[in-house]
This record gives structure tokens, sequence and C-alpha cells, in this order.
């Protein structure tokens, strides 16, 4: 019986020794990097072990590290709820290589795979039905990666003469602005002593002075 | 106030007449006849209060058993005071769009009724983010509204994208779809707020008069 993460991280070990790769214990949390070949087999096990029985596949994550190597990190949630644990399980991926598909051992991570697939390009092996799932309908791109433009690249318009909406190149009538909330009436409380956008000058007249 | 006796000139007339009898102008500007039709939705009685209105409707009923008006303005009248908005609720504005049609505010009673078909309604009351996803569908829920139809954009999303100005996701602002008439500011609106548009939606088609010959 699982009573602390722990105890099943101790079980995971003994069963999946080569394939973990690294644990990370925070708190009351923990997760683990396994191989990525072997997610079904571990996911598998969470589940099916009587002592563990991670039966809730709360979630799945994307990450993306655009300064690794393997950029992105799929991150999957679990729960049992007999013992009260959640567990949280990480496997690292490229743009190229495939992420074994985990959807026969849990059906909910039909649409998570799809939505990871939707936002940031990872493929899943074996997924049934790996469509887009959030995204506009013909949308180009995935725009949770970091190297996707914030405003996109197309925006929609309804056509009059052809009598339906169309899409063109994004054109904003102002350009993206990083608002720094530093105006004369949010900033004069700010704690830190930046000078206010406009005031720079206002210190140097009181040194000559 | 009593009710006026038919052929009455002198009182009739008092409350038409820019000229009052009692002056020597009198004869000269009032021509001796019948006093003219009364027109319920004339200019006069843009500044007079609905209890008036009302007072005059009785008289005229009671008078002569009929009133006279201008068609169009008889219609512009009849769609102000009956707007049904199509429910078309898409995010967080929605809840304050609610709160409109419950029983603070409760909009049924100045005619406004939700009806959650496109066919049956004649305002669209956009409320909330819309998505690039979304903007054929709402072109197509917009084409399928029977003439004369009118859109009110609802909160900063409708407006002009909002908070979400910059999404790579969100069209911004409603406008780029479909014609609006009426914009109400806020992130969201109160139901104040929107009941005012609704109300100046209204006095908009008041005043501009139907669009069935003119869209």
């Amino acid at each position: 019986m699982a009573e602390s993460l722990e105890q099943v991280y101790t079980t995971l070990k003994k069963q999946f020794a080569s394939s973990i790769l690294d644990v990370n214990r925070e708190g009351f949390e923990m997760s683990v990097v396994v191989e990525r070949s072997k997610i079904v087999d571990v996911l598998s096990y969470l589940r099916d072990q009587k002592d563990l029985v991670f039966k809730q596949l709360t979630d799945i994550c994307g990450v993306d590290y655009l300064e690794r190597e393997e950029r992105f990190e799929v991150v999957y949630h679990l729960l049992s709820y007999k013992y009260n644990l959640r567990l949280r399980l990480k496997v690292t991926v490229d743009e190229e290589n495939f992420v074994p598909s985990v959807s026969k051992v849990y059906s909910a991570a039909n649409w998570y795979e799809r939505e990871v697939w939707d936002l940031y390009g990872v493929k899943f092996e074996g997924h049934a039905d790996l469509r887009r799932i959030l995204t506009d309908y013909d949308f180009d791109g995935h725009p949770l990666r970091k190297d996707f433009p914030l405003t996109g690249y197309v925006e929609p318009r309804y056509d009059d003469e052809q009598k339906r909406v169309v899409y063109n190149p994004v054109k904003l009538p102002q350009e993206f602005r990083n608002f720094d909330f530093l105006s004369p009436w949010e900033g004069m409380t700010h704690d830190l002593m930046i000078p206010l956008p406009g005031d720079e000058k206002a210190d140097d007249t009181k040194k000559t002075a | 106030m009593g009710i006026i006796k038919p052929n009455n000139p002198s009182s009739t007339l008092k409350d038409q007449c820019p000229v009052p009898p009692s002056s020597p102008e009198y004869e000269k500007a009032t021509p001796i006849t019948a006093p003219a039709p009364f027109n319920i939705m004339s200019d006069r009685l843009k500044n007079v209060s609905a209890d008036e209105v009302t007072r005059r409707l009785q008289e005229e009923t009671s008078d002569k058993g009929y009133i006279l008006a201008k068609l169009d303005e008889v219609v512009a009248w009849a769609q102000a005071g009956s707007l049904w908005p199509m429910t078309f609720g898409l995010a967080c504005c929605a809840v304050e769009m609610m709160q409109t049609a419950a029983s603070r505010y409760d909009l049924d009673r100045i005619g406004t009724v939700f009806r959650p078909s496109p066919r049956q309604s004649d305002l669209m009351i956009v409320a909330g983010t819309l998505t690039n996803k979304m903007a054929p569908a709402f072109r197509k829920v917009y084409d399928q509204m029977a003439e004369p139809r009118y859109v009110l954009s609802m909160g900063s999303c409708a407006n002009g994208g909002g908070y979400y100005h910059y999404s790579y996701a969100v069209t911004r602002g409603c406008d780029r779809i479909v014609p609006v008439d009426v914009y109400v500011p806020g992130c969201p609106p109160t139901a104040e707020a929107l009941l005012y548009g609704i109300m100046l939606l209204q006095k908009k088609i008041r005043s501009q008069g139907t669009r069935m010959i003119t869209r």
C-alpha cells in the first residue's frame, strides 16, 4: 500500500530502474522524468498496480523550452483517489520524434494529446485521431511555441463581394505595446525607485541645483 | 383633464397651435376649419411625457375612433418597442447580459425578450470575445436574421478585441464581420450600461425610422 510519494517512487524505481532519468521532489509534489519510449508501460503499471491505482489522468500539458536540444516536455498529471496521491510524469521530445500515445491506457488522453499537438506540434504515435482541437480551422502553426508570433499571421474579415469571411495577413493599426504601468498615477507608489517615463531629467536638474 | 368634445376647436387647438387663441394673430394664423388631423408621432409630441401621449391617444380614440400617423413612424415605434435579441453570449459579458434580463433590470418591460432563434429576432447582442474560429459561424447567424436587423456590440472584446487585441485567435472587433449599430463600452459593461445601449438603439430606430426600405 502506498502511503507516500516516496513509496510510489520506490515501487516505480524497482520496476523501471533504467527508464527513470530524474526525479524532483518539492513540497507535497513529485515529478518523475521517464524515458519517452517507456511512458505507456509506466502509466499502465501505475494504473494497474494494486497498491498504487493511479486511476485518473488529470491532465497532459506541453512545455516549450526553446533553448534545450529536445525542446518540448510533455507532462502527465496522475491522481490516485484510493490513496489520495498525485504524481507528475515528464517526457522530453523534439520536433521530429514521436511520443507514444497513451490514449489506449487512459481514454482521457485522447483530447489532451490532440491539444498538445495543436498548441505545440508534438507528435503522438498511435493516436487514432490526431487532429487540431482548439485553434481555427485551417490554422497554420502551433501557437504556444515560443517562436510563434503573439499576433499570428492572418486575421479574418467579412468580404462583402464574396459574401463570406476571408483571411488577410495581420495588419495592426497600433504596434504591440508592452505596458509598463508606470503612469504618474500608478507609478507614484512604486516601491522601486524607477524614474517615471519623462521624469528622467527632473533628477538631473535637482543634482545641478 | 376631461374628455374633450369633438369639434371644439378652442381646447384641442390650445395644445397644438403655437399661437394662443387670445392673441390678435390667432384669427390670421389659424384657418377656420376643422382641427388638423392629430398625428401621434409628430414632432410636437417629442418633448411630451409618456402620460401626456397616452392621454392624447385616449382622447383621439374616444373622440374619433381612429388615430392618424405616418406609417413608417408607426412601424419604427412598433419595432423599437419590441426588440427581440438573439441570445448570443460568447463570454463573461453574457453573464451581465443575463443580469440585464433578470428581475432587477427586467429587459422585457421595454419589450426586449431573448429569442434563441436568429430567424425570429431583430437584434443581436454580441456579448463577449469573438474568436477567429467563431467568426464564420457568427456571420452565418447574422445572415439568418430577417431584415430589419440590428447589432449591438457589448464590451471591449466585441468592440475592438479588448484585452485580447494582440492575440492570434481573437477577432479585433466584431465590426470586422458584421455592421454594428451601437457599441457599449466596458469590461464587462454593467447591466445598466447594456440597458442604456438598448435604449439608445430604440432611440436610433425611432429617429431614423425603419430600415425595411433602405436596406
